[in-house]
């Protein structure tokens, strides 16, 4: 079952279109509390729901970069130069 | 300098290049040092020194890139991967379906799909997901209205959906599709 086998309800149209607002923590409590309880019901809803939430998580561990420690030295001799 | 390396990592999504991303994280620690645009005790460092970056590659990096964007910006459908990869989920392999996004987009394919991004939609993008800042800094940040970062952060995501499937399309990852009596 996929939310593409059948028309959607609108509590489920809503939750979809919701998911990036939701998962960035940018919807007030009210429309928070009533679409994480819609999810907790509704399978089809879920599974994009907790696919979207791996997707952002994925994206941001594989966007971690590590200044190089050159950087770091370099900052610190530049900033040491710097009017106190 | 605890938020350096967060810095580093978002100038090389903007500038696309490790020479260029370190002079723009040196510049931006020199610019906050002289306390450029004013930095108010209690107000968040991280966002003000992200709008410091912000700025300073607007301001000078990006007019030395001149890169084309060719990003195809047609209308994407909502829930544009999950309807392409959703079915990869491993309930049936008994993996975590973080786990299987993981080993389906590289790190080299998750950053060049985000550098292969528009620069107004990379911004917002970056900004809101992978740095977790909120629609009003991002705002802050970007000195653009709230309304327009949601419209770019809209866009961009999409686009961004569309770039990693055309990656995995790539790796013919895709060909693991899942079983049709499910």
């Amino acid at each position: 079952m996929t939310p593409d086998d059948a028309p959607l309800k609108p509590q489920c149209q809503e939750a979809l279109h919701e998911i990036y607002h939701l998962l960035a923590g940018e919807i007030d409590d009210a429309k928070r509390a009533q679409i994480t309880a819609h999810l907790d019901e509704c399978t089809p809803c879920a599974e994009p729901y907790d696919f979207y939430a791996e997707l952002r998580r994925c994206v941001q561990e594989r966007c971690r970069d590590t200044a190089p420690p050159g950087l770091i030295a370099r900052i610190a001799a530049a900033l040491d130069h710097e009017p106190h | 300098m605890e938020h350096m390396s967060s810095l580093y990592s978002a100038a090389l999504r903007m500038t696309r290049n490790p020479a260029d991303a370190e002079d723009l994280v040196q510049e931006t620690y020199l610019k906050a040092y002289r306390g450029f645009g004013g930095f108010e005790e209690g107000t968040n460092l991280k966002a003000w020194l992200y709008r410091i970056l912000t700025n300073t590659y607007i301001n000078t990096y990006r007019a030395k890139q001149r890169r084309p964007e060719q990003t195809d910006l047609a209308e994407v459908e909502d829930l544009y991967l999950y309807r392409r990869l959703g079915g990869l989920e491993a309930a049936r392999s008994g993996r975590s379906a973080e786990d299987e996004l993981m080993d389906l987009l590289t790190e080299g394919e998750v950053k060049a799909a985000i550098e292969a991004l528009p620069e107004n939609f990379r911004m917002a993008v970056l900004l809101a997901d992978v740095e977790g800042f909120s629609y009003k800094e991002i705002a802050e940040i970007m000195e653009i209205p709230i309304g327009t970062v949601m419209s770019r952060l809209h866009r961009g995501r999409k686009a961004l959906e569309k770039l990693l499937y055309e990656f995995a399309v790539s790796r013919r990852l895709t060909e693991r599709t899942p079983d049709p009596a499910t």
